[in-house]
Order: structure tokens, then C-alpha cells, then sequence
């Protein structure tokens, strides 16, 4: 094992798969030679040349839609768009083409590529580089949504996402690349979609986060633990396909659930996962189900004061859990 | 290239008669100047014709209540046959719109696969009943499934030839869509990356002059769709849409270059629409009596006809053989259509992925068991 920070870990899965197969070509805007703004692309091009990583010009819609195109010419394409707050010019050929190949030709055709895109906040990025975007996606049918919280799943779902015959957004977290280190074992291995993880066994209060927020969730278990307050969290890994199973088994066990998501709360992600337990586990509920996430603002601002009003953090994630213990 | 394109079925047979093909002024027979055998000719004109019935079909299953919408290619028939001519079946990509079914039928999909997509069978190759009529696509003949949402389909193909390019298979990709259409932003970001990198992609425009009700002087500033190509460093020609050898000719040149390695190319073919846009359009709202009369005269149908029989290719008895064959097969799409199965509910959530997810559960209502 080694450690490793996030986007060494996302840049060693992408090096690896394009060593395995060579179908796998990374394009994006300043992929190249740059590396990415982030770096998570450095060095890939000197290793694979001009064919395999490509920057594109400044065009969201192509990078997407030619990567359908390319896939369906036999490549398997990992777009990376800058930010995921500019993925929004290439969403027509995200939800209408990608999405919907398979289905509409009734298995006739797939789109098997990787769209990866850095989100989050807390970077002092203001409305237009910080955004959660992963609501838009997971509201759609054939699309899967990742979202890694820790270097080992992000190379292991990166991986997964890149041998997937169906379209994958990734989404990592931007504030993570350096600042999460965690152990990358040698060698070859995957974590599969679909499936969430318990974090921190508990038994009194489920708190279910992805991302950046599931780091978040578990310092904010461990702030509470020491007022006697047991809490399970659940970090999701895949958005979808939803792992019920895993987030059912727990709310169960612990009768209160807490879902906690960085993206506005109006229509985010956890509103479904909230509908779904409301459903599923009504009897099992203790407390009313309830929801850690950011202001309906339509963004994130930039002044630090008002940025972290704006950012969940585990105070706030722990004041959300301390509520619902109390139920 | 055309050998493919014969279809044994409908060649003349050694007990016909041969036509004796009439020379031109210049002294070759017509077509020879392009490579093009008599044969290719009658086999042109068969898809051409073939087209244009089958679309008639349509618009009678239609009228009397068998089908609820129909969205047409007639008049634009001609271009898209010369056009796809030009392209190698079974190795080369088109990713169509709406009005492509001559293109269909040209690359290789059936009248039955064309018109058990209008009656949305279980069976309709191009999506199994799930989308709406017009939306062909057939992976066995590299045609790239057609959505509603216009002119995504060239990043498609833009994307197969940069594989293509990539990979080095000699393919060339070829997409196709209106005038309209054409100014959607994916054009132009297509058209750039695709220059850029010197990709063997055709774009292909067939304008008739509308988008829906809107006019060619509404919707494209300058009217040449053509003359956009220089921004791209590419070359853009217009062709006579209703002229099958100069769109085969020019279609030809493009893809030329593109397997030489020359990069695209962009076809502008000027073409009639001689439907309203769909069933559910009323096209004399914005189109004259006049000008629909007037348009007639521009039918890529008898002018080819014409074209052929002056030049001695099609024969009486070749236009007869041709057109006997034709009522059977629409006869035969017709009756297939007709016999073949609803989709049901019990498949409906297939294919979302290509594994099903327990979690991505059904309806309450269930499947319909
Ligand atoms: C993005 C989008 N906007 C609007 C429509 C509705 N629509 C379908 S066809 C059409 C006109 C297209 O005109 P043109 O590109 O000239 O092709 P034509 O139908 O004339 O062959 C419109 C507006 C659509 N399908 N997609
Ligand atoms: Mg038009």
C-alpha cells in the first residue's frame, strides 16, 4: 500500500486502463501537453501521444458528442470537462444522446465512455466553479453517476466506470485532489458500481453522504460520538444505479437518517434518496427523515464569509445530527 | 465501390434484353465519365423510385388511420441516393435524420425494416417500436440511431470518424440534416473539431428551402449553408439536390479526400420538399398554391427517370421489371408491418443499461403481466 493523494489516484487509474486496453483515449481542454488545470491528466500524453490524448478546442457539446461518436466507432472515451459547472453546454447530448442510445434503439447501439468533471465548493471558486451538478444526471435513466470519496475507490470506480458499457459521469471533488490521502494498493483492482459503503458502523442515527460531504459526515459522527450519539454513515460511491439495498439495511437498523449533500436542497440528490427511505422504511422510522445540504442560492458566493455560510461542514452536519438523536 | 450496391435480385437477367446505352454528345454513355455501369444506373433509379413508394404508402396507411404520423422524404430522394452511393456499405457510417429513409434504403436496411418503424412493431429494427416513426437506425448497416432533437447526430459522426482515424480503418463517416437544422451550435462545433483534426467526415445539407414554415432567408443569413465551409478551411459546394449523378459526383470528391487523409468536406444538395413537413403540418398556410405547383417540376423522381430513359438505360421492360418489383416489396413492408406484434409492457425497462439493476425497479403498476 501507498499513499496516495485523490487526483494521483484518478490519474493512476486513467494511466493504468489506457495501458490495458487501447481503445481508452482521454480528451478535454488542456489535457495535453498542460496536463489539465488540475493536473489529473499529467503525463499521459507524453506517454500515449497525440492520438490517445487529445485537446479539444473550447467546446463542451463536442468533447461530449464526439466521444459518443468515438464510442460508438470502438473507442472508449474519458472526457474530461474543466469544471462540471461548464458541463451544462454539452447536457443536450448528455441526457438526449448518451443517455437514451441504448434505450431508443432497443439495445441496437451503446455509448460506453467516461464524462469526468471536478465539482464542489469550498475553494473559494464563487458561482461558476463550484457547482454540484450531479441532480441533473441522476434524474436520468442511462446515465450512471459516481461520485469517489477517497483515492482508493476513486482509481477502483474509475476503473469500473471505464470497462462500463453504459455512459459514466464522474464527478470528484475538486477540493479533494490534494487534500485527501489514503491508501492505493499495487496492482490491478476494481470497486464496482452500484454499491455504497458503510464508513463508520453505528447504531442510532444514519447519515448517508458522497463526495467531499461523506469525509465530512464522518468527522462530524466522530464529533457526536462524544456525546453518546451513535451514527452509521453510509457513503454512497455510485448515484446511480442507487445501492437501496445497503442505505435500506441501515435506516432500518438505526430507525433516523440523515442525508447529507452539498448541492442546493431544493430537488437535490438526497431528496430522492429521503423519498425512497420514506417509502421503503416508514415502519422501521423513528424521526422524521431530514436533510443537511446548501442554501437554495444559485451559487456558491465568493466572499470567504459568505462561502462558508454557503458550505456544509461537519458542525453543521453534526447540529443536523444531534436534532434527529434527540427525536 | 458500386459492386456492392447491386442487388442480385433485381439485375437485369441474361434472358432480358440488354439496353443499348445511347452515347452523349461527348460520346461516353451517361454515367461512364463517374465510373458508373447501366447497371448502377437502373439500380440508382430503383432505390430512388423504391423510395418515393414506400413513402407514398405511408401517407395512404395514414389517411386511412393504419399509422398516426408520417414524416417524408419526397423530393428529397435523388439527393440521397446519389449521395450515399458514393459511400461503401458495410464499412462506412451515416448517422441520418428524419427524412433519410432513400438513404436507408440505399445502405442497406429494407422496405420492412422502414415500415415496421411506422407502424412501431416489436419487430422495427431501428428501435423496436420505442420511438417515433422516422427515427431509423440500424447497427448491421452502420446507420447510427436517429433522436428528435436536430443536428446532434454530426458530433456522432464526427466522433466515428475520429475513430476511424484513430484506429485506421479507412472508414468515412457521413451525416446529414436540414438547412434548419444546420444552424444549431453542435454544427459548428462539430465542423471545427473535425477540420482541426482533418477527420474523413462528410457533412451533407439536404436544403429544401424550410424549416417547417420558416424560410431558407429566415434561417440561414447569406442563404449558402455552403459558404459557411470557408470558415472551417474546408470545401463546400452546392450541388442540384434533384440531379442524382452531380450529387453522386460530388459526394464522390468528398469522400476522396476524406480517405486520403484531406479532411472533410461539406455538401450543400438544393432540394424540394414536396410533403408538409409532417402528417400534423398544414404547409399551405405558408406556402403558396403557386409555389407548390411550381415545385413539382423539381421532382428528383421523373427526372431521373427521364434522364435514364433518354439515354437508353431504362427500357420499357426495365422501368416495368423495376416497378413490379417495387408494388411487391411495398406490398410485402405493407403486410409484414401490418402482421407483426405490439412491443409489450414486459420489455420495457430493458436495455435503460446493459444489465438490469434491482434497484431501478418498476412502476408500481407493474409490467404488465
Ligand atoms: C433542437 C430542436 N428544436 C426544434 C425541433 C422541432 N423541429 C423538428 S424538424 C424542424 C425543422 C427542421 O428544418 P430543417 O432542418 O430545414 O429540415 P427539414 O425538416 O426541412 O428537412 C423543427 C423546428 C427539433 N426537432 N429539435
Ligand atoms: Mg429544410
Amino acid at each position: 500500500m501507498a499513499l496516495k493523494t485523490f487526483i494521483e489516484a484518478v490519474r493512476e487509474g486513467l494511466r493504468e486502463e489506457m495501458v490495458r486496453d487501447e481503445s481508452v483515449i482521454v480528451l478535454g481542454e488542456d489535457v495535453g501537453k498542460k496536463g489539465g488545470v488540475f493536473l489529473a491528466t499529467d503525463g499521459l500524453w507524453t506517454e500515449f501521444g497525440d492520438d490517445r490524448v487529445i485537446d479539444t478546442p473550447l467546446s463542451e457539446s463536442q468533447i461530449v458528442g464526439t466521444s459518443i461518436g468515438a464510442a460508438i466507432g470502438g473507442l472508449r472515451p474519458v472526457a474530461e470537462i474543466q469544471f462540471a459547472d461548464f458541463i451544462h453546454p454539452a447536457f443536450n447530448q448528455l441526457v438526449s444522446e448518451a443517455a437514451r442510445l441504448r434505450y431508443r434503439s432497443n439495445n441496437g447501439y451503446s455509448a460506453p465512455m467516461v464524462v469526468r468533471a471536478p465539482y464542489g465548493g469550498g475553494v473559494h471558486g464563487a458561482l461558476y466553479h463550484s457547482q454540484s451538478v450531479e441532480a441533473f444526471y441522476t434524474h436520468v435513466p442511462g446515465l450512471k453517476v459516481v461520485v469517489p470519496s477517497t483515492p482508493y475507490d476513486a482509481k477502483g470506480l474509475l476503473r469500473s466506470s471505464i470497462r462500463d458499457d453504459d455512459p459514466v459521469l464522474f464527478f470528484e471533488h475538486k477540493k479533494m485532489y490534494r487534500s485527501v490521502r489514503g491508501d492505493v494498493p499495487e496492482g490491478e483492482y476494481t470497486v464496482p458500481l452500484g454499491k455504497a459503503q458503510v464508513t463508520h458502523p453505528g447504531t442510532q442515527v444514519t447519515v448517508i453522504a458522497y463526495g467531499l460531504m461523506a469525509h465530512y459526515a464522518l468527522e462530524a459522527a466522530d464529533r457526536v460520538a462524544e456525546e453518546n450519539i451513535s451514527v452509521e454513515v453510509v457513503d454512497l460511491r455510485t448515484l446511480r444505479p442507487l445501492d437501496k439495498e445497503t442505505v435500506l439495511d441501515s435506516v432500518r437498523k438505526t430507525g433516523k437518517c440523515l442525508i447529507v449533500y452539498e448541492d442546493n436542497r431544493f430537488g437535490g440528490y438526497g431528496a430522492e434518496v429521503a423519498a425512497i427511505i420514506a417509502e421503503e422504511a416508514f415502519d422501521y422510522l423513528d424521526g422524521p427523515v431530514t436533510r443537511i445540504a446548501g442554501p437554495d442560492v444559485p451559487g456558491v458566493p465568493y466572499n470567504h464569509v459568505l462561502e462558508e455560510w454557503f458550505m456544509v461542514n461537519p458542525e453543521k452536519i453534526a447540529d443536523g445530527i444531534r436534532k434527529l438523536a434527540a427525536y | 465501390m458500386a459492386v456492392t450496391h447491386t442487388d442480385p435480385a433485381t439485375k437485369p437477367s441474361k434472358a432480358q434484353p440488354k439496353a443499348t446505352p445511347k452515347k452523349s454528345a461527348a460520346g461516353s454513355a451517361l454515367g461512364a465519365d463517374l465510373g458508373l455501369s447501366s447497371d448502377d444506373l437502373l439500380e440508382m433509379y430503383r432505390l430512388v423510385a423504391l423510395s418515393r413508394a414506400v413513402d407514398e404508402r405511408m401517407w395512404v396507411l395514414n389517411r386511412a388511420g393504419r399509422i398516426p404520423f408520417v414524416i417524408s422524404g419526397q423530393g428529397h430522394e435523388g439527393a440521397q441516393v446519389g449521395i450515399t452511393w458514393a459511400l461503401e456499405k458495410g464499412k462506412d457510417w451515416i448517422a441520418p435524420f428524419y427524412r433519410s429513409i432513400a438513404t436507408c434504403l440505399t445502405f442497406g436496411m429494407s422496405p420492412r425494416d422502414i415500415m415496421t418503424a411506422q407502424y412501431a412493431t416489436a419487430s422495427d429494427p431501428s428501435s423496436g417500436g420505442r420511438q417515433m416513426p422516422g427515427h431509423y437506425g440500424s447497427h448491421e448497416h452502420n446507420l447510427v440511431s436517429v433522436s428528435s432533437p436536430v443536428a446532434t447526430q454530426l458530433l456522432h459522426a464526427v466522433g466515428l470518424a475520429l475513430a476511424a482515424k484513430i484506429r485506421k480503418t479507412g472508414q468515412v463517416a457521413l451525416t446529414v440534416m436540414g438547412e434548419g437544422s444546420s444552424n444549431q451550435g453542435d454544427v459548428h462545433e462539430g465542423l471545427n473539431f473535425a477540420a482541426i483534426h482533418k477527420l474523413p467526415f462528410i457533412f451533407v445539407v439536404e436544403n429544401n428551402g424550410y424549416a417547417i414554415s420558416v424560410p431558407l432567408a429566415r434561417q440561414v443569413a447569406g442563404s449558402s449553408v455552403a459558404h459557411r465551409a470557408a470558415g472551417y478551411d474546408i470545401p463546400g459546394v452546392t450541388v442540384d439536390g434533384t440531379d442524382v449523378l452531380a450529387c453522386y459526383a460530388a459526394a464522390r470528391d468528398a469522400v476522396g479526400r476524406a480517405r486520403a487523409g484531406d479532411g472533410p468536406s461539406l455538401i450543400e444538395a438544393k432540394v424540394t420538399r414536396l410533403t408538409a413537413h409532417s402528417s400534423d403540418d398544414q404547409q399551405t398556410k405558408y406556402r403558396s398554391e403557386e409555389e407548390l405547383a411550381a415545385e413539382k417540376a423539381n421532382d428528383p423522381v421523373p427526372k431521373f427517370r427521364a434522364q435514364l430513359a433518354d439515354a437508353g438505360i431504362l427500357t420499357d421492360e426495365a422501368e416495368e421489371r423495376i416497378k413490379a418489383s417495387i408494388v411487391a416489396d411495398v406490398d410485402d413492408a405493407t403486410d409484414y408491418a401490418e402482421s407483426q406484434p405490439d412491443p409489450q409492457p414486459s420489455t420495457a425497462m430493458k436495455w435503460v443499461f446493459a444489465e438490469d439493476w434491482p434497484s431501478e425497479a418498476p412502476p408500481p403498476w407493474g409490467l404488465g403481466e
